[in-house]
């Protein structure tokens, strides 16, 4: 059976079986989805988009579609995921929904913080108003797959001028159970004028298994609003995972990305977003750590379609082993975004001489009164620092480790949760000098 | 305690150090002058073990030890110090743990316990007041966006912590107002003992008011044309390096 046959099949199965549950306009959604799916195929590296990074692996593995079965996971189990316990949060178990495991009923009563499956039940309209308005997947046939098999997912509304203080935590931990399958999780913000909030979502892999997360998130940031969406990939060294950030931003709303992903043998992260308003302002930052035979893959497009706007890109990656990472950073600066002020930097850190690095900046600019800039480097360790650590009794090996984690730091500096950011600055410097940082 | 011999250095193809032979025993302070482009910043990096020279004729002994066999970082652990004259900047390592990771890594090379960071701190409070500096600069990175006579201090303060046996200190003077040049340079006296030595590397004699030297040595061209006591440095204040120069082409 062809890859695409074997989706086919599966998708007839799921539009009987209650794939055609909710409301009418659902299925036909669905349909479009994966019929445009069918039509598409899975990218190939003859694809300028793919062109560093293919997806045999992912075509080739003919995933399942997991059936709802209880989870066996207890909070004990997800404890050492729960970056801060205080915080709101949904806990998905390969992709369903465990309220037991969750806890989000402290929110303000005006902010709405449900499943996907429940809000198409409580406000169908206003769903249906916002799913797939922005994850466009004409193009794209991984959000047009997620489109067409989307179980489960969080919806997020917050109402004008509202402040969702603490963190939202969507947790996806992913165990055994899901050998062989496809998940397809969804997540849609929606953050109304002069709002606030951030999101935290987190992909982890308890107990090896090799599957699929193809994960599409939908963020629309207001008039004044800010979002902050932090993604966090540390799934296992079997799994595949794709994932789609789609933003758009209105007059003087602010959006924050951050992506650390370290998990997974083949990822594709896609960080995309509109500045549709004057003023906007962007920051898409990110972290990759691979080593082995990973691949990762970010690939980020800001699209400045108003003027006055705003965009600053931090992307770094230390490679190691025969790890592959492929950067391509897109900017777009429509005629009538003038005063638009863009600056894009990517750095990647080769550990050994077999790892490589693609990067490939892309500047599309068609006004004339902007200041856009993107620099790359990929290298080594610089010689005089290394020497400077030295030259204090500090040894070699020591020496690198420590640079190495610096080289991380100057990225995890950005990110604004403290509680996320010490985490995440613990788990590198540990990874690289094998000690903890206190 | 350092005996250098017919010392010659290259970097790339070009020969820097052209016969360098100096002596220097515990408990003394040696200032090395010279114009710029003399070698002396030279001799300084390939006495801590600067990667990007190449030692081509020469040998030298430091405390029995051919100090050319060991890496960067043995000669740290062996009491070698060098005081940078460009300290580098590490963002995203704070200066109490890099403080803490070179000093226990010393400890280590000698087979003594390591301190956590606790007992840490008790030896930070003493030695920041060798340089007069506040505690917060602990847990700022390692000189990243620290000012011109903070970062020196900084070297200073490393230079406390780690209780070197030889000092080089390669231009600390340079770019310091004379607050600054007078909190480093009393740093640099309060740490002398009659078992260390010190080299100070300068191209002023200012410095030279505050650190006063046991002898005094001009280096030019990569060879040392002139030793003397305290006052040739002031012979050399007084009459400028062109004095010492002339005869060479003559």
């Amino acid at each position: 059976m062809s890859p695409l046959a074997n989706y086919a099949e599966q998708f007839a199965a799921t539009a009987t079986a209650g794939g055609a549950e909710g409301p009418a306009w659902l299925p036909a959604l669905r349909q479009r989805a994966f019929d445009r799916f069918h039509a598409l195929g899975f990218p190939t590296t003859r694809n300028e988009d793919w062109h560093f990074t293919s997806v045999t692996p992912i075509a080739e593995r003919r995933f399942k579609t997991l059936k709802p079965a209880p989870t066996a996971l207890t909070g004990a189990d997800v404890a050492p995921f729960l970056i801060d316990p205080s915080w709101h949060r949904l806990v998905f178990v390969n992709g369903q929904f465990e309220p037991g495991l969750s806890q989000f009923a402290g929110l303000p009563a005006e902010v709405h913080v449900s499943t996907l499956a429940e809000a198409l039940r409580e406000r169908p309209e206003w769903v249906q108003a916002h799913l797939g308005s922005l994850a466009a997947f004409d193009d794209a046939a991984f959000t047009a797959l997620n489109t067409a098999f989307v179980q489960d997912g969080v919806v997020v509304h917050v109402p004008v001028e509202e402040t969702v203080d603490t963190p939202l935590h969507i947790l996806h931990v992913i165990d055994a159970q899901a050998q062989g399958a496809a998940i397809h999780p969804r997540l849609l913000v929606v953050a109304d004028r002069a709002s606030a909030i951030t999101v935290v979502e987190q992909f982890v892999e308890l107990g090896a298994s090799e599957h699929l997360v193809n994960a599409v998130a939908e963020i629309v940031v207001a008039d004044g609003a800010r979002v902050a969406h932090y993604k966090l990939q540390r799934e296992g060294s079997a799994a595949y995972h794709v994932g789609t950030v789609q933003a758009t931003q209105g007059r003087d709303a602010a959006f924050h990305s951050f992506s650390f992903a370290e998990g997974a043998a083949l990822s594709r992260t896609n960080i995309y977003t509109k500045l549709h308003g004057v003023n906007g302002e962007a920051r898409l930052n990110g972290l990759y750590l691979i080593d082995g035979n990973q691949h990762a893959d970010h690939q980020t497009f800001v699209e400045h379609i108003a003027e006055a706007c705003a965009s600053r890109e931090l992307y770094k990656g230390i490679l190691d082993g025969s790890s592959h990472g492929v950067f391509n950073g897109k900017v777009y600066v429509d005629p009538e975004a003038q005063k638009t002020d863009g600056k894009q930097t990517n750095k990647a850190l080769l550990l050994s001489e077999q790892a490589r690095v693609d990067t490939k900046p892309q500047l599309e600019i068609f006004a004339d009164d902007v200041k856009c800039t993107h620099g790359a480097t990929v290298g080594r360790l610089d010689a005089m620092p290394l020497f400077y650590l030295k030259s204090r009794g500090i040894s070699a090996e020591n020496a690198k480790a420590l640079l190495t984690y610096a080289f991380a730091a100057e990225v995890l500096e950005t990110i604004e949760v403290d509680t996320l950011r010490l985490e995440l600055e613990r788990a590198v410097f540990a990874r690289f000098t094998h000690t903890a940082l206190e | 305690m350092l005996t250098i011999t017919n010392l010659h250095a290259s970097a790339g193809d070009k020969e820097i150090l052209k016969g360098i032979s100096l002596t220097i025993n515990a408990g003394e302070v040696h200032a090395i002058m010279g114009p710029n482009g003399s070698g002396k910043s030279t001799l300084a990096q390939v006495i801590a073990g600067h990667p990007g020279y190449e030692v081509t004729a020469g040998t030298i002994e430091y405390l029995g030890q051919d100090l050319l066999e060991l890496e960067a970082e043995e000669r740290a652990q062996a009491g070698v110090f060098l005081a940078f004259q460009y300290p580098i900047e590490i963002p995203g390592v704070t200066n109490a743990y890099f403080l803490r990771a070179a000093y226990n890594e010393i400890r280590k090379a000698h087979g003594q316990p390591e301190l956590d960071p606790i007992e840490f701190l008790d030896v930070m409070e003493e030695k920041l007041k060798v340089v007069e500096m506040d505690a917060s600069m602990m847990q700022r990175s390692v000189n990243a966006g620290f000012s011109g006579g903070e970062k020196k201090r900084n070297e200073i303060l490393q230079m406390a912590v780690l209780a070197p046996k030889l000092a080089v200190l390669d231009e600390t003077d340079s770019g310091l107002d004379i607050d600054a040049l007078r909190i480093v340079a009393e740093g640099v006296n309060k740490l002398k003992r009659p078992d260390n030595a010190t080299i100070v590397v300068t191209h002023y004699q200012r410095l030279l008011n505050y650190i006063v030297p046991d002898h005094v040595h001009v280096l030019a061209g990569g060879r040392i044309i002139k030793s003397g006591g305290k006052e040739l440095a002031l012979e050399l204040e007084a009459k400028c390096y062109d004095w010492l120069l002339e005869p060479v082409g003559a």
